[in-house]
């Protein structure tokens, strides 16, 4: 990826649950940009609206109103299947709790987003050496017929990320992806997003951890469904703890 | 997502959970089986009473009286009398042979053995040819011996070697209650057919049969009073033909008119078809009974799916996130149902052959494992995991992604 072009643009998203007096407005006109290559977080206490403004960008969920250009592509207004099809060829996801399948080898963990592609991207035949690759990448290459009880939490994560890498999405969406492990694993499993982040990878980790925004590029806080301030890291932490 | 992927994840869920699977399986397992089994007996129950209409010999027509049912004193006109069978025997063409049988139940002795309620025969000689039975030793007797009333009886082979023993029966004497017999021959053996023991009885001519020990208190003024003639016709021959002649005949012979329908006549395929009804009538009922367990079997699919829907619905939220679509989701948890209910079928139709199977030979029971009933059952297993499966794998389809991750 030479040239950077705009992954994420927002504007005036808007998330209203409910219906008249009961309504909840989740998202109030929220417009933002995350250019390819990007490693953006998003922060704001509970209730601030971070985790809906993450299922829009994840395609998990449609806005009330306002417009979502994802990779060129406006999603706002896709039914249930269309954002199913993108969220397989577009979207990788990182969440708390790995989400593995359980009793299922970490290669079939992997190789499951594969199952969804109606493009075909990969033939059958395959799927095991590409899944073994992403699983190499994250340092598992030698737990790959682990199923996820015989994984710590950390590795449990990386392999939800080497799932997250195997479609090649043009976007990462964590959500907390650190938040149920232990400091030292965190910080492995941030390395691993950092690395890929300098391969190029578009990321946006939803947090509301401070120590997992100080990796980041750039944070957008997120107060009452409105963008509250975005910071730039100037040096951020990736350049000192990764050996590039 | 293609049809190999659904079915290898839909099989791999169940192998997941083997015992609970097959816990699941078993109401399907059961119903199938039952199915197959109860198909099975009513089948075999069908085929012992057909082979015991066909072993009463082929082509056979029945010929009674319509009003055997009324007692001493009312018009007996229409009462069939021994010379009515002779008459068809001599009269109508086409006819290969006409028995007249009356059974009775007395005690046999010879030399120092007695044995008590022998079934005895009164039979007319073609009640060799009619029952497709052979002699061994000796002869049957002939139209001469019935119609000289001669004191003669032929053994059934194990009456034979009972009351003989080693010695040659042939040209022995015993007594018949009272009346002593002259033994001419002996069967060879032939086992039971329906439930008549072909090998324990002794046969006598009709004659002396209705003069010693069936009399009925009109015999001296119209002849001996018989229940039935079985008539035996000519392969080739028109039944419908027969039967006409037979009618005119009869009604020439009683003084009665052609319409009063004074006689019964039937003939072998009307009995086998009265039969074939009857026992229709019985396998579908044992049919819908077995089928009421099979849907029974259908509501534990649906039930379980439903829990494993629930405990499952991370991991449907996880596949819509990485693109899985309803279609997907549906088709997904409704292969799984059908694999269910298939794989409890196909245990099912096992496990019911092979009971089918043991069935036929502990028991006196006869089993004929019918295939269309296999297909049958399978069939409905399939049917109603696909019908119980579809709710389950609706709500599993219709979940939100983003409720379904949250799920706890």
């Amino acid at each position: 990826m030479n040239a950077t072009h705009t992954i994420i643009e927002t504007t005036d998203l808007t998330k209203v649950f409910g219906m008249g007096d009961a309504s909840v407005v989740a998202l109030d006109h929220v417009s933002l940009e995350v250019q390819s290559g990007e490693l953006v977080a998003i922060m704001g206490p509970s209730g601030s609206g971070k985790s809906t403004l993450m299922n829009i960008l994840g395609c998990l969920s449609t806005p009330t109103s306002g417009k979502y250009i994802l990779d060129g592509e406006d999603v706002s207004n896709l039914d249930k299947y269309q954002l199913a099809a993108i969220r397989n060829l577009k979207l990788g996801y990182i969440f708390q709790s790995y989400n593995l399948l359980a009793r299922t080898t970490a290669l079939r963990n992997v190789t499951l987003p594969l199952v969804y592609d109606r493009s075909h991207k990969h033939p059958r035949e395959q799927w095991d050496r590409l899944a073994k690759e992403m699983l190499e990448k994250v340092g598992l290459g030698d737990r790959i017929n682990h199923q996820p009880q015989e994984l710590s939490g950390g590795q449990q994560q990386r392999v939800a990320i080497a799932r997250a890498l195997i479609t090649d999405p043009v976007l990462i969406i964590a959500d907390e992806p650190t938040g149920n492990l232990d400091s030292r694993s965190g910080e492995e499993i941030m390395k691993i997003l950092l690395n890929l982040h300098l391969q190029g990878a578009t990321i946006v980790i939803v947090t509301h951890d401070p120590v997992v925004a100080q990796y980041t590029e750039r944070v957008i806080r997120l107060k009452d469904g409105q963008i509250d301030s975005v910071v730039h890291n100037g040096i951020y932490k990736l350049k000192e703890s990764v050996n590039v | 997502m293609n049809t190999k992927e659904v079915f290898r994840i839909s099989w791999e869920a169940i192998l997941k959970n083997k015992v609970r699977s097959l816990l699941t399986m078993l109401g399907i397992i059961i119903g199938v089986a039952a199915v197959i089994v109860m198909i099975a007996i009513s089948a075999g129950t069908e085929a012992t009473i057909s082979d015991q209409i066909t072993s009463l010999g082929t082509n056979l027509i029945f010929v009674s009286s319509a009003f055997t049912r009324m007692g001493p004193g009312v018009s007996n006109s229409t009462e069939l009398v021994l010379n009515d069978a002779t008459a068809i025997a001599d009269q109508i063409s086409r006819v290969t042979g006409v028995v007249v049988e009356q059974d009775a139940s007395e005690t046999v002795k010879a030399g120092s053995v007695s044995l008590s309620s022998i079934s005895i025969t009164g039979a007319s000689p073609d009640f060799l040819t009619v029952r497709d039975l052979t002699v061994s030793s000796g002869r049957f007797f002939t139209a001469e011996d019935v119609t000289n009333k001669k004191k003669v009886v032929v053994l059934g082979s194990t009456l034979a070697t009972e009351l003989f023993g080693k010695t040659e029966p042939t040209g022995q004497t015993l007594l018949i209650s009272n009346t002593r017999a002259t033994v001419i021959g002996v069967l060879a053996a032939k086992g039971t057919v329906g439930d008549v023991d072909y090998d324990t009885r002794a046969y006598i001519p009709i004659t002396l049969m209705l003069q010693k020990f069936a009399i009925t208190p009109f015999s001296q003024i119209k002849g001996d009073t018989i229940r039935m003639v079985f008539v035996q016709v000519d392969p080739k021959a028109n039944m419908d033909n027969v039967i006409l002649q037979i009618k005119i005949l009869l009604a020439k012979r009683h003084n009665v008119t052609l319409a009063s329908d004074s006689f019964t006549i039937t003939t072998q395929q009307d009995i086998i078809k009265t039969q074939e009804s009857t026992t229709s009538a019985f396998r579908s009922l044992l049919a819908w009974v077995a089928g009421v367990s099979l849907i029974v079997g259908g509501i534990g699919i649906m039930n379980i799916m439903l829990v494993s829907v629930t405990e499952r619905t991370r991991e449907i939220g996880l596949r819509q996130s990485v693109g899985a679509t309803p279609n997907d989701i549906r088709w997904q948890f409704l292969t799984e149902a059908l694999f269910l209910s298939l794989v409890g079928g196909l245990i099912g139709a096992v496990v019911g052959m092979g009971a089918a199977w043991i069935f036929g030979i502990a028991s006196s029971m006869r089993t004929v494992i019918v295939p269309s009933s296999i297909l049958l059952a399978f069939g409905s297993a399939a049917a109603v995991g696909a019908f119980f499966g579809f709710y389950p794998a609706n709500q599993a389809a219709q979940l939100d992604p983003i409720d379904a991750l949250r799920h706890e």
